[in-house]
């Protein structure tokens, strides 16, 4: 009986958490202050596992943090900023109504500010840790950096911005780590890979925009503020890795002397390669991978590895040796950046940008990137292609066929290569006809026509094709279908006539059904002797997996349907194509 | 107040005639400026200069005088109301010209000059004297000394240092080697908890803005998903196919989406979860497989049809040639077992609620229940040796001395229907529902479930012709008894509780809770030490009367409610029927090592009742001898599974 009566939560969960609104008043800051410090601190709030005990018996909706966490802000520095700014910004509302200007001259020239580099340091111990973390900081100053200057944000904020993306941007160029790039309707996704992290992000498309009212630019400064901060000292090690100058510095030829004043500008244009702190040898020795003496798994795994380092290399010289022309109507600076990234040289008309080192007339330009309908005045030694196939090609890590990206023709789907289809999931047919295409295979004909090909060669096939021009469209279209349909032979997806089964007439094929039956059967039996929580799971796995299937079997009926529609689209282009081949032959 | 001034002036004037009369009356108000509201109460409106009050005139103009004033007036136009005298004036044309050029913004004076020749005040040539010849102060020669120690002051300051110069304000970052020193002794030990946020989801094809075409949506499905909310949404965006790089528009909730990912990273509380990754096969228990299990019944074999109504109950004689059978259309039905030929039919008076074949095989008995009656039949079938001396046994009986008074009425049939095989008539006082032989063969039991008295269950010793009520107190509706197959127990089968009760020392052994919400049957284990019940809540449990008074296992094979439970008297099985229209066989093998538990394996789902009137299988039996399963169902059949 004896003791002490035991006092409901002041022991165990209920002392470990705080509430947002005691966290604030131990700290001494107001909300806003709070909530900067905890987005410069990385302090997120907790859930506790039972939060009617946290919350003292009330169930009502509130925020927590751990206590401890409270506790590592108390010791923050930059907390005594926030008060002194907030004295400063008292007194400097004071001089203003006392009109006392000289003093406001004084308080602004002593305006008390903070610098984030310890907090960096904290937050991120390790450089690996913190570029692990930039994916965030990357599309965020990205997105400031096309902010007008309308008062949104600090002007200095946005120039900023721009510079650090711009920075990253000749980073990326000169280490050719690109790997992936997506057009959505998002903007442009861009997936690098620098020293070995999978880094992503996403850029705007470059309009105006539209500030909605209910966002709080607050929080994004503040974020942003972080960002930059972060980002710059990222910056600073990449190029140090990379034995870059920094901040950067176009190398200086002759030619691109008068350019120097702008630097930021001649930098943003993407066209120059940087200087170095130590001058190396143009060509960079290829890091060899050392052999090892292995056997079994770690052969393998060697071997794997060096094949990938191939491919990889291999994808880091996919434009080079080609001269890209931009045209002025597609989006300069990303496909200036994708080129530059795979080795291409690019150009542009003078009147666009600076940077562009030789104009439209140059013989030597192999593509020119158009996204227009048609063009007037065409060269007959260049591709005249849509962007498309630039994003293609470097999802496919191979140059993909030119024809379906021509002027004028309506562009075969562009897939995201984020992608990774696991059994069972959904493959469209364009990713499974390009899988085919890049283990070599051809299929159907229109990928194997090259333009570089003999013109004996070409009429050949194109009489292969279509046998002769009477043939009625019906004809073509059946013929087209019939292709189509061997082109599928390989996708999953595929309607064939229904087979007689062979264990409806054999004997053999009995035995095999009925042991399948039995299979079923065990089974059956065996679910009925789970456990119920197990069974709640499986059934749930089990739902999640037919679902998945029906979905895929939906959008397969969906292929089908489209697959007539298609047939027409290809005939069309094929005409086209035709017609206009053959007056230049 | 020029206006002012210049009436005043020509009233001192006179030379107009208009103004002669005011003149002449010299009513010039010495009020001064002040508004003449003041005197709208009072008679005057002011005092002239000998101090006499200037009075109102008797009648003020109205809005008619006015409005005739206007259009007869021809000089209306430069009438002007003087409130200080209140009366009217007419300006003359000098006045109306100055107030003609003031309006046009020239001087009053029409003769004014405004454009003079200017005379210098001073000249403009230097003079050789002096304007004035006062000597200069000294102090205009020599330095000042206040202005002396305070630029000292200033000058000692710099040299102290104490004053510097401002510096330029340094706007641009600056950044260097965050990581030149990475110390690990200096990570936090918090790090280690910290839960890096997850990574932005990377888009799929449908967020291309040039999908395939199946990822787009229907017209259906996009109204759907206009009308949902932003939550329950599967894509939180509507995926578009342009034609060209062009076409493509600014994604107008890019800002929005970026701020709600900010909110997301310092708003969010952040939590690992252990996501479940299981193969579901590896969730499926190992069970040996119900081939290695043989033999168990697993195809219908025969189907024993002749009754009109659902099967109740069915028994099969212990050498397992026949089978009885009872049924609602008042009918009991003896078959032989392998040909499936019914042997006889017997009518009773009532729809046969249980029947139950003398498990001894030394007698041939058969006891059929109806209403309120327990009816012993000899069916006569089988060796006639075994027959008539069950004939024999009953009719060796002889009365004791003294006659107790019984709770049942014990008669001997004769007669007619003594050829159709009755042989004892148990009358009971209330509707009987179970008959259960004892495993000798002498003792019989009977079940009449009522909720309200002690008197629900009988034993009745066929050979004395004696019946028991062994208990006291009513412990709940009786669902079931049966007796335990080797030692002298008994199990009552209530509601919800299995009780077993020890017949010698006459008192309760045990009581087994069956976490179901209403038994329905029961079997025993022929080892004894096991039983299983099946209850309405589709659960069947099997207990292990050795390990606990809980149940061992519980089965929810069935989706319906059970109706019948039987165990194999030889081999490891066990079989339970639901209204489902189900038999399922179980494997249950109960092992002698008192260690290891019984092992329950299902083996086989027996279908082939059909569901009449949402019920199923009523009761199910096993042949005594082979691993075949004898069903009743609903569907007025009975079948057998070997």
């Amino acid at each position: 009986m004896g003791g002490l009566q035991k006092k409901k939560y002041e022991r165990g969960s209920a002392t470990n958490y705080i509430t947002r609104n005691k966290a604030r008043k131990k700290l001494q800051l107001s909300l806003a202050d709070f909530r900067r410090l905890c987005i410069l601190k990385g302090i997120y709030p907790h859930e506790p596992k039972h939060k009617k005990k946290v919350n003292k018996g009330s169930t009502a909706p509130r925020t927590f943090y751990l206590l401890k966490d409270i506790r590592f802000l108390l010791h923050e520095p930059i907390v005594r900023k926030f008060r002194e700014y907030k004295v400063f910004v008292r007194k400097l509302r004071k001089a203003y109504g006392k009109a006392e200007w000289t003093a406001v001259e004084r308080l602004r020239d002593n305006k008390p500010g903070y610098k984030l580099d310890h907090i960096i340091k904290e937050r991120y111990p390790t450089f690996i840790d913190a570029l692990r973390d930039i994916d965030d900081a990357l599309s965020m100053c990205f997105l400031f950096s096309t902010f007008a200057r309308t008062g949104k944000c600090h002007v200095q904020t946005i120039t900023l911005c721009r510079r650090l993306t711009v920075e990253w941007m000749n980073y990326v160029v000169t280490s050719r780590s690109l790997r992936k790039v997506f057009i959505s309707i998002k903007g442009i996704y861009y997936q690098a890979e620098v020293l070995g992290q999978l880094i992503t992000w996403l850029v705007p498309y470059q309009f105006a925009h539209d500030h909605p009212t209910d966002v709080d630019y607050r929080v994004m400064a503040t974020f942003t503020e972080m960002y930059t901060t972060l980002f710059g000292f990222i910056n600073f090690r990449l190029y140090q890795t990379l034995n870059l100058v920094y901040p950067p510095k176009v190398t200086q030829h002759e030619k691109l002397n008068r350019w120097v004043s702008c630097s930021l500008q001649k930098l943003s244009a993407l066209s120059a390669s940087l200087a170095r702190v130590v001058a190396t040898a143009e060509e960079e020795e290829e890091n060899q991978l050392d052999q090892f003496p292995a056997d079994g798994e770690d052969l393998e795994n060697m071997e794997a590895r060096e094949k990938e380092q191939k491919e990889q290399e291999a994808q880091n010289r996919l434009f080079e040796g080609l001269k890209f022309f931009l045209n002025r109507e597609v989006p300069r600076e990303s496909l200036a950046f994708i080129l530059r990234c795979f080795g291409a040289e690019v150009s542009w008309d003078k009147s666009l940008c600076i940077g562009g080192t030789y104009n439209v007339t140059d013989e030597t330009i192999t593509h020119q990137i158009v996204d227009r309908p048609d063009i007037d005045k065409q060269y007959i030694n260049r591709y005249y292609i849509q962007p498309q196939w630039v994003f293609d090609s470097v999802n496919a890590k191979m140059r993909l066929p030119v024809e379906d990206y021509f002027l004028g023709v309506t562009l075969p789907p562009h897939l995201s290569p984020f992608v990774e289809e696991k059994d069972g999931d959904y493959v469209p047919p364009e990713k499974l006809k390009l899988m085919a295409l890049q283990r070599g295979e051809k299929h159907g004909k229109i990928q194997e026509e090259e333009e570089d090909d003999d013109d004996d060669d070409d009429d050949e096939e194109y009489n292969d094709e279509v046998d002769d021009e009477d043939l009625t469209e019906e004809k073509n279209l059946k013929k087209m279908e019939d292709q189509r349909s061997q082109g599928k032979q390989t996708l999953a997806v595929k309607v064939t006539p229904g087979k007689v089964k062979p264990w409806e007439t054999g004997s053999v094929g009995n035995k095999v059904r009925l042991e399948k039956e039995e299979k079923a059967e065990e089974k059956r039996l065996a679910i009925m002797m789970m456990k119920k929580k197990e069974k709640y799971l499986y059934d749930k796995i089990m739902f999640g997996k037919k679902r998945t299937t029906r979905e895929v079997s939906a959008c397969a009926f969906l292929v089908y349907l489209f697959y007539i529609d298609d047939v027409i689209v290809r005939l069309n282009y094929y005409r086209s194509f035709r017609l206009k081949k053959q007056p230049e032959n | 107040s020029t206006l002012w001034a210049n009436k005043s002036t020509n009233l001192q004037r006179g030379d107009t005639a208009s103004t002669i009369d005011v003149s002449v009356l010299d009513i010039r108000n010495t009020v001064g400026n002040v508004p003449m509201e003041w005197y709208q109460d009072y008679p005057h409106i002011g005092y002239n200069l000998d101090g006499k009050k200037i009075f109102k005139p008797i009648r003020n103009k109205d809005e008619l005088d006015e409005f005739l004033d206007k259009m007869e007036n021809p000089d209306y136009w430069r009438t002007v109301h003087d409130k200080t005298t209140a009366s009217d004036i007419r300006l003359t044309d000098e006045q109306v010209d100055l107030v003609h050029r003031l309006q046009k913004g020239q001087f009053g004076d029409v003769n004014f000059n405004e454009y003079e020749p200017s005379v210098d005040f001073f000249t403009n040539e230097v003079m050789i004297h002096p304007v004035t010849n006062r000597p200069q102060d000294k102090r205009s020669f020599i330095p000042s000394l206040i202005e002396k120690e305070k630029v000292s002051k200033l000058v000692h300051a710099i040299k102290m240092g104490w004053i510097k110069p401002r510096k330029p304000k340094e706007t641009t970052p600056q950044y260097y080697d965050l990581w030149a020193k990475e110390d690990p002794n200096a990570i936090l030990g918090r790090h280690k908890m910290h839960v890096p946020a997850p990574k932005m989801r990377l888009p799929g094809h449908e967020e291309s803005y040039n999908p395939p075409p199946e990822y787009l949506l229907t017209e259906e499905e996009r109204l759907v998903w206009e009308q949902q909310d932003a939550e329950d949404r599967k894509l939180p965006f509507l995926p578009q196919k342009h034609s060209c790089l062009r076409a493509v528009p600014a994604f107008s909730r890019f800002i929005h989406e970026r701020f709600e990912r900010c909110l997301d990273l310092y708003l969010c509380p952040r939590q690992r979860k252990m996501r479940v990754n299981v193969n579901p096969e590896d969730l499926i228990p190992k069970l040996p497989k119900p081939k290695d299990l043989q033999p168990f019944p697993t195809t219908m074999s025969l189907v024993y049809r002749g009754h009109t109504s659902l099967v109740r109950s069915i028994s099969a004689s212990p050498t397992g040639q026949w089978l009885v059978s009872g049924s609602d259309d008042f009918t009991v039905r003896f078959w032989e077992v392998n040909t499936g030929r019914c042997m006889k039919t017997l009518e009773v008076g009532g729809a046969v609620k249980s029947v139950a074949w003398n498990p001894n095989p030394a007698v041939c008995l058969v006891a059929v229940c109806f209403e309120r009656t327990v009816l012993l039949l000899n069916p006569s079938l089988g060796d006639r040796l075994v027959v008539s001396s069950t004939d024999q046994l009953i009719t060796a009986y002889e009365p004791p001395e003294e006659d107790k008074e019984q709770a049942v009425t014990w008669a001997l049939s004769e007669g007619l229907e003594h050829n159709m095989g009755h042989r004892l008539t148990l009358t009971h006082p209330k509707a009987v529902k179970q008959v259960v032989w004892h495993g000798k063969g002498d003792y019989l039991s009977s079940v009449m479930p009522d909720n309200s008295s002690n008197l629900q269950v009988l034993i009745h010793q066929v050979s004395k012709r004696r019946t028991q009520n062994p208990f006291r107190k009513n412990k709940g509706l009786v669902q079931c008894v049966s007796f335990h197959p080797l030692r002298p127990y008994f199990f009552v089968a209530t509601q919800r509780y299995v009780r077993v009760y020890n017949l010698i020392k006459q008192e309760l052994t045990k009581k087994l809770m069956t976490n179901c919400k209403w038994i329905s049957s029961m079997a025993i284990h022929p080892g004894g030490d096991n039983l299983i019940c099946g209850s309405y809540d589709c659960r069947l449990a099997w207990f292990d009367l050795d390990l606990s008074t809980k149940p061992y296992k519980m089965l929810r094979h069935h989706k319906k409610a059970l109706r019948g439970v039987a165990y194999h008297r030889n081999y490891p099985l066990f079989a339970s029927g639901a209204d489902d229209g189900s038999v399922i066989v179980c494997h249950g093998m109960v092992y002698n090592d008192l260690l290891q538990n019984p092992l329950i394996v299902p083996v086989k789902v027996l279908k082939g009742h059909q569901i009449t009137h949402d019920l199923g299988v009523l009761d199910v039996t096993f042949h005594p001898t082979q691993p075949w399963v004898f069903s009743s169902g609903a569907d007025t059949t009975i079948r057998l599974f070997t």
